[in-house]
C-alpha cells in the first residue's frame, strides 16, 4: 500500500552567517502525494527547498532519488534531475514577454533559430489550458503579481518532472485561482508526481496534501497525515505552543467609529485604463476593506488616492480639505502609508540592511537634510523588530537574505515607523505565518481603535471579515457595491463580487 | 569554531579589503622592481619621489571618482563625458581669464569670476546629462556619450581654436605649490573634495536616497523618494566636480588644450569605482573604495612609467592589470574559487573512503 518514495532527504543541515538555518532535517516524499512543508516564518521551508535545488549548497547531509544519491549545484541540475520549482519569490524576466518567459532555457528551435511563432502559439496552449488570461506577447513587467505567479507555476509544471515544488504559490492567489491550481495539482498527482506545497493557509492544507511535514527553527518537528492531525494540533506543532487561530478577535473592539468625522473622501476619482471613477469615504477609525477578483482594481483604487498612480479624474478630500496629490510623498505628508502588494518589486530595498528599510520611509518624508542619528535609527529598527517579531540574524543583515514573511514585517513596520492616521494595506498579511497574522489582524484592530483609518485589501474574504467594519466591492475596475453591518456574509460578498446582484452604494 | 578572538573574516570580509589589497599589490611591485620606490626627498623646498607624484596625480581621478560613484550607484550607470567637460571648464577658465588673447601675462578679468564661471559651466554639462538620463530615461553611457564627442569641441569653440595660455603666477598655483609649502596642491583639492563629499554624506540622508534609488527606483518612489530628482542631483554633482578637476588640470599646464585636459580620465575615474568595490550597476557604494581604487590606478600609471612603458603603449599594459584586478574582486570569481574548494575537498574524502 505504501507507495514508492521518489525523493528523500536525510540529515540536512544549512549555517547561513549567524544564523543556524536547517539543523538535521529528515523530508520523505512519496510517489503520487502532496506533501505540505509547514513551519513560521523563518523556520526553513524555503532554504530546505533551495538547498534541494541547488541554490544553495548544504553543509551536511545526503539526497537521495529513486534510491540514487545526487547532488544538485544548480537549479538546472535539479531541473535535469526530474524537479520543477516554483520558488518564492518569483523569478521570472520583467523585461521579456510571458512566451519567452514560459520558455526561456527551453526555446523551440527551427534551424538553430528560435523558433517565435511556435513558441507563442505554443504558450498559447499553455496558458489556456490553466485558464490564465494573458497574451503570450504582452511583456511580464504589466502582469500582476498574481499573474506572475501563475506564469511561474505554468512554467514548471509544463516541464516533464518527477517532483514539484511550490513555494508559497498561493500567496496571492484568489480563490478561483487556487481552484484551478488544485486541480492542476491532483492531475499531476494522478500521473504520479510527487509534490511538496509550502503554505501558510490552513484550509488549502487540508484540501489537498496527504502528508504534512512541520519544521520549526530550522529543526524538524515531525512528518504527519493529514487526516491524523487536526488543526489545532497542527499549529501547536509549528509554533512549539498552543495558538487558536481562529478565535473572534473582532469581538475585542472596543473603540468606536467616528462616523461624523471623514478623513478620506474620493468623489469621481479615476485613473484612465485602470480603475473608472470612485466614490468613496472613509472615516475616522474605520477598517474598511476591497474585495474583488484579481485585477478587478483593488490595488488600482488606492494607487490613485495614494498618487502611486496620479488620478486624471475627480475630486480628493482628506479631513475636509480638498488636495490634489501628485506623489507619493505628498500623500505621505497627509499622513496616508502605502504598504504595496508587491513586495519584492515595489516593496524592498534588496540589499539595504534591516535597519534601514525601516527608516527609509520615515527619513523621506523628514527630508534629505534632516538625516536620522544613528541611535535613532537603532531604536526605530529594534523596537520594530521586536514588535513584529521579525527574525533576523542583526539589524545590519540585508533585507533580502530574511524569509519572506519575515520581509513582509519589515515593510510594515517601516510604515507604522510613519505613524500615519491613514494606512493602505495591500496584502499585508501576504506570506506571514498564522500567529503573526492573527496578531497583525489585531494591530489593525488596535491602530483603529487609536483613531487611525485604515484600507485592508486581502485575498482571503475571512480575513477582512474579521477586520473590516465595511467591504467595498469591486469587479472588473469598477466599485460596484458596498456591503457593511448584518449584511457582511462570505456568501453575500462572494454573490456580489461574482456579479450576481448589484448591491446599493 | 574559532575560540580566538581574532577573526580573520573580520578583516577579509570588509568591503575595502579588497581595493587595499589591489594598491598594495600594486605598490609592493613597483617597490620590488623600480629603486628608490618608496624615497621621498625634499628638493628646492618641494617634496620629491614616486609616492609624491602619485599621490599628486591621483588628484584629478579622486575628485572625478566621487561623482563616478555617485552616479554609478543612482543610476546603474557612468558618466563618460567627464573628462571631456574637464577641458570644456577649463577652456571656460582660461578664456576668461585671456580676455580672448591666445597668451597674456596678467589677468584680463578677476581669477573668481573665471572659476565660477568654469564650475557653472561644468555643473551646466552636468545637469544636461541628468536631464537625459533621470527625465528622459536615457541609458547613461548613451546620455553621457553626446558630451564624451561633443565637449571637446566646445572647449575648442570657447577658446576659437587655440590653446590659450595663462602666463600668470597666481594661475600656476592650482596646479603647482602655494607659496612655501613643500606638498603640491591638487593634493589639498583632492583631500578638500573628499572630506566634504564625506560631509554631505554624514550630515544629509543623500547617501541613503542614492542607495535606495539605486537598488529599486519603483520601490523608492512608493515611499517617497523622487529618484528623477536624485539621478539629476547625481549628475549635478559630478558635473560640478568634473568642473574642479578641470580648473586643477589646466593650472597644472597653465593652458586649456581642449585636446588633451582630461583625456581618457574618465576610464580611470570609471576603473577607480570599480576597483573600490562598487557595483557598477548601482546601489550599495563606498565612496573611500573609489578613492583607493583612484590611488591604485595612479600608482599603477606611475609605476609603468617608471618601468619605462611610452606613453602609447600604456593603456594595453593598464588593461591587463586591470582585468586581473577586476576579475579577483569578482563575485563570479569568488565563487569559481569557493566550487574548486568544495571540489577538492570532496576529493579528498573520496581518497580517504577508498583507503
Ligand atoms: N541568503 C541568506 N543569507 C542569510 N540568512 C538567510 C538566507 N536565506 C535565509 N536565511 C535565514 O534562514 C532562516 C530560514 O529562512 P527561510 O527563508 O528558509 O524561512 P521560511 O521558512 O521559508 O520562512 P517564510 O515562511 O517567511 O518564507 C531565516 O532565519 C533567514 O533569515
Ligand atoms: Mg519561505
Amino acid at each position: 500500500m505504501e507507495s514508492k518514495v521518489v525523493l528523500s532527504m536525510k540529515d540536512i543541515s544549512k549555517t547561513f552567517p549567524g544564523v543556524k538555518a536547517l539543523s538535521h532535517v529528515d523530508f520523505m516524499l512519496r510517489e503520487g502525494e502532496v506533501h505540505a512543508l509547514m513551519g513560521e516564518n523563518g523556520a526553513g521551508k524555503s532554504t530546505l527547498i533551495k538547498v534541494l535545488t541547488g541554490v544553495y549548497e548544504f553543509d551536511s547531509g545526503e539526497v537521495t532519488m529513486s534510491g540514487k544519491s545526487i547532488v544538485n549545484h544548480s537549479p538546472q541540475d535539479a531541473q535535469e534531475n526530474g524537479i520543477s520549482t516554483v520558488y518564492q519569490e518569483v523569478n521570472l524576466c520583467p523585461n521579456l514577454t510571458v512566451a519567452e518567459n514560459l520558455f526561456i532555457g527551453r526555446e523551440p528551435r527551427r534551424f538553430g533559430m528560435i523558433d517565435w511563432k511556435t513558441m507563442n502559439k505554443k504558450a498559447a496552449e499553455l496558458l489556456k489550458s490553466l485558464n490564465i488570461e494573458v497574451e503570450p506577447t504582452g511583456m511580464l513587467e504589466e502582469c500582476s503579481i498574481a499573474i506572475q505567479q501563475m506564469i511561474a507555476i505554468a512554467r514548471a509544471v509544463d516541464m516533464e518532472c518527477k517532483v514539484l515544488i511550490l513555494d508559497e504559490p498561493t500567496s496571492s492567489l484568489d480563490d478561483e485561482e487556487v481552484k484551478k491550481l488544485f486541480g492542476l495539482m491532483r492531475r499531476l498527482k494522478d500521473k504520479g508526481v510527487g509534490i511538496i506545497f509550502v503554505t501558510h493557509f490552513l484550509e488549502q492544507v487540508y484540501e489537498i496534501c496527504d502528508r504534512i511535514t512541520v519544521l520549526r527553527n530550522g529543526e524538524l518537528v515531525g512528518e504527519y497525515e493529514t487526516e491524523s492531525l487536526p488543526r489545532v494540533m497542527l499549529v501547536a506543532k509549528m509554533m512549539g505552543k498552543d495558538f487558536d487561530d481562529l478565535a473572534d478577535i473582532k469581538s475585542e473592539r472596543t473603540g468606536g467609529i467616528d462616523a461624523k468625522e471623514t478623513l478620506i473622501e474620493a468623489k469621481g476619482l479615476g485613473h484612465q485604463g485602470t480603475i473608472r471613477p470612485f466614490d468613496i469615504a472613509i472615516h475616522k477609525g474605520e477598517v474598511v476593506g476591497l474585495a474583488g477578483l484579481l485585477g478587478s482594481g483593488r490595488s488600482e483604487l488606492v494607487r490613485t488616492i495614494y498618487g502611486a498612480d496620479k488620478p486624471d479624474c475627480g475630486t480628493l478630500k482628506v479631513k475636509g480639505q480638498e488636495v490634489k496629490i501628485g506623489t507619493p510623498l505628498e500623500a505621505m505628508k497627509l499622513g496616508m502609508a502605502y504598504l504595496p502588494e508587491d513586495r519584492k518589486k515595489e516593496g524592498i530595498i534588496a540589499d539595504l540592511s534591516v535597519r534601514e528599510n525601516i527608516i527609509i520611509a520615515l527619513q523621506a518624508k523628514r527630508g534629505m537634510l534632516k538625516p536620522m542619528s544613528r541611535k535613532e535609527m537603532e531604536e526605530a529598527a529594534d523596537k520594530y523588530i521586536d514588535m513584529l517579531q521579525i527574525k533576523t540574524a542583526s539589524r545590519e543583515t540585508p533585507i533580502k537574505s530574511l524569509s519572506g514573511g519575515n520581509q513582509q514585517k519589515v515593510i510594515i513596520g517601516r510604515w507604522l515607523l510613519t505613524n500615519p492616521d491613514f494606512l493602505i494595506l495591500d496584502e499585508p498579511t501576504r506570506g506571514i505565518d498564522i500567529g503573526t497574522k492573527t496578531e497583525i489582524q489585531k494591530l489593525v484592530l488596535k491602530l483603529a481603535d487609536e483613531g487611525k483609518s485604515i484600507v485592508f485589501i486581502s485575498s482571503e474574504v475571512e480575513e477582512m471579515l474579521r477586520t473590516c467594519s465595511t467591504l467595498h466591492i469591486l469587479r472588473d475596475g469598477k466599485k460596484v457595491g458596498e456591503i457593511t453591518g448584518d449584511e457582511l456574509k462570505q456568501e453575500k460578498i462572494m454573490e456580489t463580487i461574482a456579479g450576481g446582484e448589484e448591491s446599493h452604494g | 569554531m574559532a575560540k580566538t578572538g581574532f577573526d580573520i573574516r573580520k578583516i577579509t570580509g570588509n568591503r575595502l579589503f579588497m581595493p587595499l589589497v589591489c594598491l598594495a599589490a600594486v605598490l609592493i611591485v613597483g617597490g620590488i622592481f623600480v629603486p628608490d620606490f618608496f624615497a621621498v626627498s625634499i628638493n628646492n623646498n618641494v617634496l620629491y619621489g614616486y609616492p609624491v607624484d602619485i599621490v599628486n596625480r591621483a588628484s584629478e581621478v579622486v575628485i572625478l571618482a566621487i561623482g563616478m560613484t555617485l552616479v554609478t550607484a543612482a543610476s546603474g550607470g557612468q558618466d563618460i563625458s567627464v573628462g571631456a567637460v574637464m577641458a570644456v571648464a577649463a577652456a571656460v577658465c582660461c578664456q576668461i581669464l585671456s580676455g580672448g588673447e591666445t597668451s597674456v601675462n596678467e589677468f584680463a578679468n578677476p581669477l573668481a569670476l573665471a572659476i565660477i564661471a568654469a564650475l557653472i559651466a561644468a555643473t551646466l554639462c552636468g545637469a544636461f546629462n541628468g536631464f537625459l538620463v533621470a527625465k528622459l530615461n536615457i541609458q547613461p553611457m548613451v546620455a553621457t556619450l553626446i558630451l564624451f564627442t561633443a565637449g571637446r569641441g566646445i572647449a575648442q569653440l570657447v577658446t576659437k581654436g587655440q590653446i590659450t595660455y595663462i602666463r600668470v603666477e597666481s594661475y600656476k598655483v592650482m596646479g603647482g605649490f602655494i607659496g612655501k609649502c613643500p606638498v603640491p596642491t591638487p593634493v589639498f583639492f583632492a583631500i578638500a573634495a573628499v572630506a566634504l563629499a564625506f560631509l554631505v554624506l554624514k550630515k544629509t540622508a543623500l547617501g541613503l536616497y542614492i542607495e535606495s534609488v539605486g537598488i529599486n527606483g519603483a520601490a523608492s518612489r512608493l515611499i517617497g523618494l523622487n529618484s528623477t530628482m536624485i539621478k539629476f542631483l547625481t549628475y549635478v554633482i559630478c558635473g560640478l566636480l568634473a568642473g574642479v578637476a578641470g580648473i586643477v588640470a589646466s593650472s597644472r599646464i597653465y593652458s586649456a588644450d581642449a585636446n588633451n585636459i582630461g583625456l581618457n580620465l574618465e576610464m580611470d575615474a570609471i576603473l577607480a569605482v570599480a576597483l573600490g568595490g562598487n557595483a557598477l550597476g548601482g546601489g550599495k557604494f563606498s565612496l573611500m573604495g573609489s578613492v583607493i581604487g583612484a590611488y591604485t590606478i595612479q600608482a599603477l600609471t606611475t609605476t609603468l612609467y617608471a618601468f619605462r612603458v611610452s606613453s602609447d603603449r600604456l593603456p594595453v599594459y593598464k588593461a591587463i592589470v586591470v582585468i586581473v584586478i577586476v576579475i579577483i574582486q569578482s563575485p563570479a570569481f569568488h565563487r569559481f574559487m569557493a566550487e574548486q574548494k568544495a571540489k577538492r575537498a570532496a576529493k579528498n574524502q573520496v581518497a580517504e573512503g577508498g583507503n
